[in-house]
């Protein structure tokens, strides 16, 4: 069993009446790229600033490296980095300075700031001002804030936020390479399922507070493989029938019953023997829900 | 609270490193120097000009300390101390406001007491390094004076003992009007509001005290003016007057409460 590096139990948050993070229990493993994925509003950044201390959570409900977060905050935030929202800037310092200032607070050698504007091609506009940044270069500035202390777990919330497709790649690029070749943990958020589909390694569904969906992507895929469709008069008899012929269903309804859809061939054989054996076929058709359906599926639902 | 530990400490420290670092390049911070060069500055080269006429009336070598170092601190302690300190104030909180960084600040791994006493005591040091640099100047200056025209007999009597005393009341006296600013800032991330009421409260503070009215030390904002009326009277004030000890309890009261206050705020 791998180690969780962050999980939480059971864990409910309310800005006064209001329940923002509702029974929500995370399970991020050591070494995973965890896509923390809901619409906007759903209580991602409320999570994150919880992970972060910034917001009291319940006692012995959030549990970062195994220790619990209100009595090990220190502990915890040294072996973290993060990114909340827009990235924290200082304006009137350069990209550099924002950096060495981080290195006084985290008492690191100045020359890693350096290393850090090279890493995340900032090193040309190192002694810009980073109030004169464009949105895409705060936004490298603040990941390399957050990877400054060379952190074991990265908190990202949206961070290709205001990145233009090479940055976004780059930045995709970046968290692949730090979770596979470095072993870091990355938690990162996301309104957009396409984005998070590229790189993560576990997801988890959230909305309005609720945890919906929590696993690997594989079991993410598993829920929108195509399926086929068979609408006739006589559910519970076709169901029968397909079974002993060897076909595996995967649901059925009143008047409706689904199997696994592999090609149309194989749809036009299955159309043929129901017909030929008496079942009367009113519609036959193969659904495929992508995962952007899946995900709008999962959130709408609730 | 519990009682401090020596990371705590090693927080504060380095919090205080930081707070310098990001506003070394700010006005906040040059202000601090600037302010007194520019006004002992300026009030010298008008002696300086005007030597003969001074000399002419033959003041006592104190008198002559006296006029020399009260026109500093007139202006200074009235208006410019609390404005200054207004200013002081809401610079080392606007910086935070401006960016976004409260709640990064308070998700770095450092005690977050410390970052925010870092914060307070920041502002403390630029006052104290104003004041201080305000006295020197002045002591200075009166002896370059006196080196450049012999006829001004500043080197005659040793205003040191006197205006050490006087600019260290001027700087506890501000600690009040500091911490109802603190938190007034710390609220309010605009400039209109803390300016607002600052300006209203010197205006009040400066009323109530040279008016004599009788509970003047209970507002912050009089107690500047109070130490520099109070010490006209007397040549050797005592430090730990009424109103000294009023700042210094409005400061301590108002710096806890702040601490809530950043407490909350730092996660929205």
């Amino acid at each position: 069993m791998s180690e969780l590096v962050i999980e939480t139990r059971g864990l409910t948050y309310n800005f006064g009446s209001q329940k923002v993070v509702d029974n929500l229990s995370l399970k991020v493993n050591k070494g995973s790229i965890y896509g923390f994925l809901g619409p906007n509003g759903a209580g991602k950044t409320t999570s994150i600033k919880i992970l972060l201390n910034l917001l009291k959570s319940p006692a012995d409900t959030v549990f970062l490296f195994g220790k619990e977060i209100n009595t090990h905050r220190i502990e915890s935030l040294k072996r973290l980095g993060a990114l909340v929202e827009q990235p924290a800037i200082y304006g009137h310092l350069s990209g550099k300075e924002n950096l060495i200032n981080r290195c006084i607070l985290l008492g690191l050698k100045k020359s890693k700031a350096t290393d850090l504007l090279e890493l995340v091609g900032l090193a040309d506009s190192a002694n810009k001002k980073a109030a004169n940044y464009s949105l895409g270069m705060k936004q490298r500035l603040g990941i390399a804030l957050a990877l400054l202390p060379d952190p074991e777990l990265l908190l990202l919330d949206e961070p290709t936020n205001g990145l233009d497709p090479n940055g976004i790649i780059e930045i995709r690029n970046l968290m692949i390479d730090l979770a596979s070749n470095h072993g870091k943990t990355i938690l990162v958020s996301s309104h957009l399922l396409s984005e998070i589909e590229k790189i993560a390694t576990h997801v988890g569904i959230i909305n309005k507070g609720k945890l919906l969906f929590q696993g690997t992507i594989a079991e993410l895929h598993d829920l929108s493989k195509p399926t086929l469709e068979i609408e006739t008069t006589d559910v519970a008899g076709a169901a029968a029938f397909l079974t002993d012929q060897g076909y595996v269903l995967i649901g059925s309804e009143s008047k409706k019953l689904s199997l696994l859809f592999n090609s149309p061939e194989e749809s036009a054989v299955i159309n043929a023997i129901l017909v030929n054996n008496g079942y009367q076929v009113s519609s036959i058709c193969p659904i495929r829900k992508d995962l952007e359906h899946l995900f709008l599926d999962i959130t709408k639902s609730n | 609270m519990t009682l401090p530990k020596a990371t705590d400490m090693r927080s504060l420290i380095i919090s205080l490193q930081s707070e310098f670092y990001k506003s070394r390049k700010t006005l906040a911070f040059w202000a601090s120097i600037l302010l007194p060069l520019a006004i002992c500055g300026m009030i010298t080269i008008g002696f300086f000009s005007n030597a003969e006429k001074v000399i002419a009336r033959n003041y006592p070598p104190d008198a002559l300390w006296g006029i020399y170092s009260g026109s500093a601190l007139g202006i200074m302690g009235m208006l410019i101390l609390p404005f200054y300190v207004i200013f002081m104030a809401f610079s080392v909180n606007n910086i935070e406001h401006k960016n976004d960084t409260w709640k990064t600040l308070f998700a770095q791994p450092l005690n977050k007491f410390s970052i925010y006493a870092a914060k307070y005591l920041y502002a403390v040091l630029l006052i104290f390094i104003s004041l201080f640099l305000f006295a020197v100047f002045t002591i200075a200056f009166g002896y370059l004076l006196h080196a450049l025209n012999n006829g001004l007999r500043f080197n005659e009597f040793s205003p040191v003992a006197l205006l050490s005393k006087l600019y260290l009341k001027l700087f506890l006296s501000s600690l009040g009007i500091l911490s109802v600013q603190f938190i007034i800032s710390l609220i309010w991330g605009d400039f209109l509001k803390p300016m607002g009421i600052g300006f209203i409260g010197v205006i009040m503070g400066i009323i109530v005290a040279t008016k004599g009215w009788p509970y003047a030390y209970l507002v912050p904002y009089s107690h500047p003016t109070l130490v520099l009326s109070l010490s006209k009277g007397k040549d050797a004030p005592d430090i730990f007057s009424r109103e000294i000890y009023s700042s210094l309890i409005y400061a301590l009261v108002f710096f806890i409460i702040g601490y809530f206050i950043v407490a909350r705020k730092s996660v929205k």
